[in-house]
């Protein structure tokens, strides 16, 4: 169900399932004797009550009992969660950033990538700071999950012990496409890791603009084919009237160069009439790829 | 109904009829009797769990399949906010302490009405107030929040919906919650009747008057919360947002140092209903009333100190995370005693599975499900894996509904005759009761099943492995609409053409049922006097002042 394994979930759901078979027992306890009482004293077999007013070592057996199962609970997870949160000597650290509504994993040689790629069987340490609002990076096969916050650091670390992939969830709630905010771990062998780290990096291929806008999340609001979305589609865009907000007045401008390097640099300085204004300014795009990305909406009709 | 004796006629000059004073609607609306204010919540709160109904019921109708059903991603966004706005503080919060608490406390303490009577009926102006408010943040500036009802920041102080007035709303509507509690401990330290000693009185007023401290010591935190987020939005003030210099972790913070107190405003006085009815049909003294009056006390200060277990995956320091995880197990300890206590009651009692009992058992089951899955989310290392996923929504429905909403209904089965004056047929009821109990597990259980498998909540959309238990649980949601409907019809036929009811048609012994059924507006001819514990079913079992034939 859950795809690769690592041996931290085995005892997440060990913790689990025992206070699940702890609640059962109560569960079934407490239900037996409710409905065995309620048949057994109904008023036709029983016309009078005993009078019973309580009982101080049930009362002490009831509390004390209780109280040491619910100690060891606490027990199992905390040490469980020690481990989450103790990273082992020499972990590869991947830095996470997550912003309205994607993913990207950056390596310690300067490769980015949309999915996360881990090698197998080596404790991978996730470096995590979100560029806008709260995020939650969750990958239910390994267990783990930790929020994503602006404007501080966050980790968690996992270590897969077989190959394959496995979803990875934003479960905090982020606005209009929360839920599509996915994206995958893929596990693979530590040789096949190598080679898709050392092909990427600073001196890897240059991609192509459609992947580089996909990168930097503007896929997930605005389109290529003139399909609405949350934001303004961008084909067609380039030369045409915008309606505009600036500086809380409505102004009619020409969507020119100079308005979609503004309107791509600083996104809440002017924006579209009828959209949100909560599109966050794109991170680290170097000065070539925006001329790039301007280029190719220019020629995008 | 069990009694077939010749009904009585109803008192000429009940609360409902009195002979003077302002007639009509303004006889209602500016009235400071505290069983009329009561009522108004009654009218005014069951208006808006219908509307907060209705939005679930879509909600779920959109979760039935994957990709869009009826509605889009941001009309859902909102639903869940309204949804949870509405349910959470115009219902659950003022719920049976406002309807309940104002009707049956002055009564089972034998006083002729509140403390403060006039500012009782403020509290209802502002509850008025916050949610004329609440629903005109819906048509007016940005459009419906969207934020979910925690307002997390700093999302809530980003987006362009109309955060500004739905978190004033909540404010306004924390007044009322803060001048009930007041008006309650008041009413309870002064208005006892004589011989009313602190241990003789009632557990649902030992549940009340639990729950009115969190109410008064709580609820300004979060209104000076609230007042922080629209300065943030309105000026700019840079508390909470990080771009502003502001930090998100603060806001949590205050967020739940009131709103996890506020699970205990919404449960507590459930509990107390719980201990009332038990002992009336099981005919026999509650087992450990101190143990119940403590725990309610020790749930009200514990639960002021286990906001952070909402925080565990927040980014909080993990000294934090284990001391609150800590905690919280600790807190779950004064809820067992008290279901064992309520246990050990039914033990050689002499039972009647009237339909408030059976209600009664409901809660305890539903209860205990969404206490043990908070055990489970108790434990750091299982809750970073359900944190924030559909286990979540499946155990606080457990606790919240399958808890509060099922003790609210037994409470309005148990006290229907003394505030409308007449019977209900049982029949409807227990039909209702089957269709409630199977349609609530069909639609919350999968909610369990699918948190645990990894759907995280708040999702409009979701991945195929999830459809099977979407599907039975938005069943489920039809199966308890269902049942819903017959109570509801049931109810309001009997409250309109039900036998009259006489005084005390069940045998319970507290003071509300001394008096006529309604009351008169003075509540009792003659201060009534206390001679012994509530539930003291031994006393008239020697005949002391056994009611005629029982």
């Amino acid at each position: 169900m859950y795809g690769p394994v690592t041996s931290y979930p085995a005892s997440v759901d060990a913790t689990f399932y025992f206070i699940v078979a702890v609640s059962l027992f109560f569960l079934l306890l407490v239900t037996t004797l409710m409905i065995v009482f309620a048949v057994r004293y109904r008023r036709s077999r029983r016309p009078r009550a005993e009078q019973i007013e309580g009982h101080t070592l049930l009362e002490i057996a009831w509390t004390i009992i209780p109280l040491l199962l619910v100690l060891a609970m606490f027990h199992f997870g905390f040490e469980g969660f020690r481990a989450l949160r103790s990273v082992p000597e020499g972990a590869m650290t991947v830095k996470v950033t997550g912003r309205m509504w994607d993913w990207s994993f950056r390596y310690e040689n300067g490769r980015e990538a949309a999915k996360l790629y881990v090698p197998v069987d080596r404790a991978i340490k996730l470096s995590m700071t979100s560029v806008d609002v709260l995020h939650s990076f969750y990958i239910p096969a390994f267990r783990v999950k930790e929020d994503v916050v602006p404007g501080r650091e966050t980790y968690l670390w996992f270590r897969p012990q077989t190959t394959g992939p496995a979803d990875i969830y934003c479960a905090e709630y982020c606005g209009q496409r929360h839920a599509y905010m996915m994206s995958e771990v893929v596990v693979l062998e530590a040789e096949e890791f190598e080679a898709w780290l050392a092909a990427g990096g600073e001196e890897g291929e240059k991609e192509g603009v459609p992947a580089l806008l996909a990168r930097h999340a503007c896929l997930d609001c605005h389109s290529l084919d003139g399909s609405p979305g949350v934001g303004p589609t961008l084909r067609g865009l380039y030369g045409r009237q915008r309606a505009l907000i600036v500086a809380g007045r409505e102004e009619t401008r020409v969507a020119d160069e100079a308005y979609l390097r503004r309107a791509i640099l600083e996104p809440d300085a002017e924006y579209v009439r009828d959209h949100e204004r909560n599109m966050p300014a794109p991170v680290g795009l170097s000065e070539e790829d925006l001329e790039r990305i301007i280029a190719y909406i220019r020629a995008l009709e | 109904m069990a009694r077939t004796a010749a009904p009585p006629a109803p008192l000429a000059c009940s609360y409902l009829h009195p002979g003077g004073g302002r007639g009509g609607l303004l006889g209602w609306v500016l009235t400071t009797d505290h069983k009329r204010i009561a009522l108004l919540y009654l009218y005014s709160i069951l208006g808006f769990v219908a509307v907060g109904v209705a939005l679930g019921l879509l909600m779920r109708l959109e979760l039935i399949a994957p990709g869009r059903t009826i509605v889009g991603a941001s009309t859902y966004n909102a639903l869940f906010t309204l949804h949870g706005v509405i349910m959470i503080f115009l219902f659950i919060i003022p719920g049976i302490p406002a309807i309940f608490g104002n009707f049956i406390l002055p009564l089972q303490i034998g006083a002729r009405d509140v403390a403060f009577p006039r500012l009782n009926l403020l509290s209802w102006h502002c509850y008025i107030a916050g949610a004329i408010l609440a629903v005109t943040a819906l048509f007016t500036g940005g459009g419906p929040p969207d934020t979910g009802w925690t307002f997390y920041a700093p999302y809530s102080i980003r987006t362009t919906t109309n955060v500004t007035l739905a978190v004033f709303a909540a404010f306004v509507l924390g007044f009322s919650s803060i001048l009930t509690g007041l008006n309650f401990i008041v009413t309870i330290h002064r208005l006892r009747a004589r011989g009313m000693g602190w241990f003789r009185l009632p557990l649902f007023v030992w549940s009340l008057y639990s729950t009115a401290w969190i109410q008064l010591l709580a609820t300004p935190i979060l209104a000076i919360t609230l007042l922080l987020v629209m300065m943030e939005r309105l000026f700019g003030l840079g508390l909470f947002d990080p771009a502003r210099g502001g930090d998100p972790l603060l806001y949590q913070h205050l967020f739940w140092i009131y709103s996890h107190p506020a699970v205990y405003i919404m449960i507590l006085p459930a509990m107390g209903v719980v201990s009332e009815i038990l002992p009336t049909f099981a005919r026999r003294t509650i087992f450990g009333y101190k143990a119940i009056a403590f725990s309610s006390m020790a749930i009200a200060l514990f639960g002021y100190l286990v906001w952070g277990h909402h925080m565990f995956t927040s980014g909080m320091s993990d000294t934090s995370r284990w001391i609150f995880s800590l905690l919280t197990f600790l807190v779950a300890i004064p809820s067992a005693v008290k279901v064992f206590n309520w246990t050990a009651t039914l033990y050689k009692g002499s039972i009647d599975a009237s339909p408030p009992l059976l209600f009664v058992f409901a809660f305890v089951f539903l209860f205990m499900i969404g206490g043990l899955t908070g055990l489970m989310q108790g434990a750091l290392s299982v809750n970073v894996h359900v944190h924030d996923t559909a286990f979540v929504v499946g155990h606080f429905h457990y606790v919240m509904f399958g808890g509060a909403g099922f003790g609210l209904m037994a409470a309005l089965l148990y006290w229907f005759p003394k505030i409308f004056g007449r019977l209900y047929p049982r029949r409807p009821v227990y039909i209702a009761l089957g269709v409630l109990f199977a349609g609530f597990n069909l639609l919350y259980f999968p909610m369990l099943v699918l948190g645990w498998m990894g759907q995280p909540r708040r999702y409009y959309d979701y991945l195929p492995q999830f459809q099977t238990g979407h599907l039975i649980s938005t069943i489920g949601s039809w199966v308890l609409l269902v049942g819903l409907l017959i109570l509801t019809v049931t109810l309001m036929r009997a409250a309109r053409r039900g036998p009259w009811a006489p005084p005390d048609p069940w045998g319970g012994t507290t003071l509300e049922w001394r008096t006529a059924s309604p009351p008169p507006v003075e509540n009792f001819a003659v201060e009534p006097a206390v001679t012994g514990r509530p539930y003291d079913y031994g006393a008239l079992g020697r005949g002391a002042a056994a009611p005629e034939g029982r």
